[in-house]
């Protein structure tokens, strides 16, 4: 098995936030905390593009590197999960991540605490037993021990969010952007979605 | 009487004293921190327990399927 990723298709996101809502449900998240969301750059500008952003699970995760409590570890599959019970709620994996991923449920508050750092799992749960009450309480469900992906990239409608394997989902994207072909339309459906298979004939 | 008085008197000076020295001790907090390695909980596989029951390669071949149906194309063509 190898690592497993996820891959936003910027042609695709139509930012209906569908991911961020099935996420939220899924793991009965607090308010305030939002492990994925959708960025839009030229928002309302003929040509914008939306992508969802969350953990991105890197190869070599700087919030691993900076985690004074050592809680922050990454399993076989390269998802990076951490331990709850052992956070600090510094915040230093909030200022080491480029992408914002680690949230804080109680934001900056008095004395500066925080709370216990949160962020996207893969839908792989957290360092408890698979399944059970408490790792549902504190990381939310484990859908990769049900031999499913997480749920914002199942739920995506236009598959613009892919999660799994990152060869497999390498190989989807590839043949989607085969089927596009360039200089077709720089924005719109044949970008996304591609020619239809007796035209590009 | 008046000796039995006295050592429970001193009974509860020693306990209190003694409770009140506990308070004054760090316990450390986290296991064995060793700069660089994972510090927190063990963690179980994906494929141990419930579904899967162990079965490694039962697992990857329905994640594998779950993958393959994010490609609409192989879906409606």
């Amino acid at each position: 098995m190898a690592r497993m990723k996820f891959l936003c298709d910027a042609e695709r996101c139509i930012e209906c936030n569908s991911c961020v809502t099935a996420c939220k449900n899924e793991h009965e998240v607090p308010w305030g905390v939002n492990r994925r969301r959708v960025v839009t750059i030229n928002d309302g500008v003929p040509g914008e593009r939306s992508m969802s952003v969350a953990c991105m699970h890197c190869s070599d995760a700087p919030c691993i590197a900076v985690c004074p409590t050592n809680v922050i570890y990454q399993t076989e599959e390269g998802v990076v999960l951490h331990d709850k019970d052992g956070c600090i709620g510094c915040g230093y994996c909030f200022y080491a991540c480029p992408f914002g991923a680690p949230q804080f449920p109680n934001g900056p508050a008095a004395f500066g605490a925080r709370g216990k750092m949160d962020k996207c799992t893969f839908c792989a749960g957290g360092p408890e037993e698979n399944g059970s009450q408490a790792e549902l309480e504190k990381y939310g469900r484990n859908r990769l021990a049900e031999g499913k992906l997480p749920l914002c990239a199942e739920m995506c409608s236009t598959k613009a969010l892919l999660g799994g394997d990152a060869t497999e989902i390498s190989d989807i994207f590839r043949d989607r952007v085969l089927r596009r072909g360039k200089g077709v339309e720089a924005w719109g459906w044949m970008t996304a979605y591609g020619k239809d298979k007796e035209e590009a004939k | 009487m008046k000796a039995r008085i006295h050592s429970l008197a001193l009974a509860g000076v020693v306990t209190l004293a003694a409770a009140m020295l506990a308070g004054c001790g760090e316990r450390p907090q986290v296991g064995k921190l060793e700069q660089g390695k994972y510090a927190g909980k063990a963690d179980t596989r994906p494929w141990e327990g419930g579904t899967f029951k162990g079965d490694k390669g039962a697992w990857e071949q329905a994640e594998r399927n779950r993958v393959r149906a994010q490609n609409e194309y192989k879906r409606v063509e």
